[in-house]
């Protein structure tokens, strides 16, 4: 099979997720397109959680009983279907609390690093004052505090890409922006805000040209296209389970092997160590290094089965859903006075996540007219105030997708965005 | 059923006073009451808050009277950008504010809070109804309790101002 979901698959997808079978106040219809924001969880994924705490529950990477035994080979086969999954190995697959997490480790590690910890090896993650770490103003919050915090205990500086007008990345500055001083190159797969698709290569050739790390912010990507990190020769890149049909508190930071081999480590404590004394403590190898302390093993176990849930119904599947998404998505609201999207408006190269300005609307009452049509979206800057700012709005309204949104609801949307302006009077 | 809690919230006297806001003014951005300027008559304060979950932000500077036996809001400059709630809410709190003495201020204060506490049901208190006028149109608001703090905004910027006129331990 291939393309999208005929209307009966994309119904049975639905009737796997019990949420979106519930009503709302007066009775009404669930339009569920916050999935940008999170998204809603098979049954398959809860009963893994659940199965996980009342058949195999117990402490994993110690203890010499059978349930021990069991926990363990379930938290690391999940680590395994969780790499596969991203075209990554199990050993480069590091278990974070989210992408945030994955991120911060990754800037801590260097601050780090930076202040002499680790082994030789951990000398390529040390900065310098004046050393360059490039972003981009499409970030999230989570891919530029924790750099620009990074730079604050460096010296280092934070510079940064553009967007063009539609709101796609400007890699033509890429040439004057990462220069002999870059050190990192940190960049978004996928706008949360816009939706655009980056292109990955130039920017991981800037990179490779001049020595500079590149990690990648895979959160929006990772739900609604194929992801080879293998193939997009990133050194490291952060996703979160929840947006991907899977558990909050759980997330994973990839990293090259021979990078993640030479990083310190950050949180320390128990099953991080090897050898421990009074005085000092040896590290254990990767990724077991980063993850200090008892770990979210039912999390981890169930965004195992929202992986294999995804490669189930074959991505290439899932990105073509996407893309009819984007077009119904974009068709709903192309044609409304007074409503321009923050992004790009062509179908090609984004994914279903539409972020809105209604002229003379302010986002949180464009969000509370939506709700009131059983509509949920997400309202405010989505934590990307530079990208807003940008585009000289302090806020807009975002409908995003995933693999159980239906033409119907998109269509409900549209209905309910066109009554906005009217109900408030800017349309006078 | 619904459509009426929508006109519950957005009461036409919301509606109206966030298209056509009162007292809100361009402030001058280097003003001297960004902290508080203390004279014999009056003195003033300034605050600036923001709601980081909506970007709602208001600015709101208080001139006070002190020419009585009690000092009094001789006016109040303000302004922001956010939703129709956050700003009509500031109009209303202009309304109300100006003229009174801060013994006043303070009971429109507590008496807004309580209402928007009620979750919808209204204060059922005639004497509160006469005293908020225009501000029992937010008696809705409180079903949302999302939208609370929008409606909280101004007059979180108002306390906040007259405490930084250092005015308010003299009473």
């Amino acid at each position: 099979m291939s393309g999208r979901f005929t209307a009966s698959e994309l119904a049975e997808v639905r009737a796997g997720f019990p949420l979106l079978s519930r009503t709302l106040r007066d009775g009404k219809k669930l339009v569920y397109l916050d999935s940008g924001a999170t998204a809603q969880k098979p049954q398959v994924v809860l009963d893994a959680e659940r199965e996980f705490y009342t058949r195999t529950n117990a402490a994993v990477h110690r203890g010499a009983h059978q349930l021990a035994e069991e926990a363990t080979d379930a938290f690391e086969q999940a680590r395994a279907q969780v790499a596969a999954f991203v075209g990554a190995e199990a050993d480069e697959l590091v278990w974070t609390q989210s992408s945030t997490g994955a991120l911060n480790l990754v800037a801590y590690a260097m601050s780090n690093a930076t202040a002499g910890r680790g082994g030789a090896g951990a000398r390529r993650f040390a900065l310098a004052p004046d050393d360059e770490i490039v972003v981009t103003v499409a970030e999230h919050h989570a891919n530029l505090v924790p750099w620009q915090e990074l730079a604050a205990r460096t010296g280092a500086v934070v510079r940064w890409v553009d967007v063009d007008e539609s709101g796609r990345l400007r890699t033509d500055q890429l040439d004057e922006v990462v220069t002999d001083r870059t050190r990192v190159v940190a960049f978004t797969h996928v706008s949360n805000v816009t939706g655009a698709i980056t292109p990955v290569a130039p920017f991981v050739a800037a990179a490779q040209r001049v020595g500079a790390l590149t990690v990648l912010d895979a959160s929006q990507s990772v739900p609604h296209l194929p992801v080879d990190l293998h193939g997009l020769d990133v050194d490291f890149a952060a996703f979160t389970g929840h947006k991907m049909l899977g558990p909050t508190g759980v997330g994973a930071l990839y990293g090259r092997r021979e990078l993640l081999a030479d990083l310190p480590p950050v949180m320390t404590g128990g099953s991080m160590v090897e050898v421990v004394t009074m005085e000092s403590a040896t590290y254990a190898p990767p990724p077991q290094r980063f993850e200090a302390g008892t770990q979210m093993v039912a999390q981890a176990v169930a965004l195992g089965v929202a992986a294999q849930y995804h490669a189930g119904l074959g991505m290439d599947r899932v990105a073509a859903h996407d893309a009819h998404m984007t077009a119904a998505l974009l068709d709903a609201v192309a044609d409304l006075p007074g409503v321009r999207v923050l992004g790009p408006t062509d179908a090609a190269d984004r994914v279903a996540a539409v972020s809105v300005v209604v002229d003379g609307v302010h986002a949180h009452d464009v969000g509370q007219v939506l709700d009131d049509a059983g509509v949920a979206v997400r309202v405010g800057h989505h934590c990307a105030q530079p990208l807003h700012r940008r585009f000289g709005v302090t806020a807009t309204t975002r409908a995003s997708a995933s693999v159980y949104t239906t033409e119907s609801e998109v269509a409900a949307f549209g209905d309910a965005l066109a009554d906005v302006r009217h109900f408030f009077g800017a349309d006078r | 059923m619904s459509a009426n809690a929508m006109e519950q919230l957005y009461q036409q006297v919301i509606l109206d006073h966030a298209r056509h806001p009162h007292g809100r003014v361009a402030l001058e951005p280097d003003s001297p009451a960004t902290t508080a300027v203390a004279g014999h008559d009056g003195c003033s304060g300034r605050s600036h808050q923001v709601n980081p979950t909506c970007g709602d932000e208001v600015t709101l500077e208080v001139v006070l009277d002190r020419t009585g036996t009690v000092p009094s809001i001789a006016d109040v400059r303000w302004e922001g950008q956010g939703c129709s709630i956050s700003q009509a809410s500031v109009s209303v709190l202009y309304d109300l504010v100006v003229g009174e003495d801060l013994p006043g201020v303070d009971n429109l204060t507590t008496t807004f809070r309580e209402l928007l506490a009620t979750r919808g049901a209204g204060l059922d208190d005639e004497d509160a109804e006469d005293l908020l006028g225009d501000a029992n149109a937010f008696t809705g608001v409180g079903k949302f309790p999302a939208r609370v703090k929008c409606a909280l905004l101004g007059w979180v910027a108002l306390t906040d101002a007259l405490v930084r006129t250092g005015v308010r331990e003299e009473h």
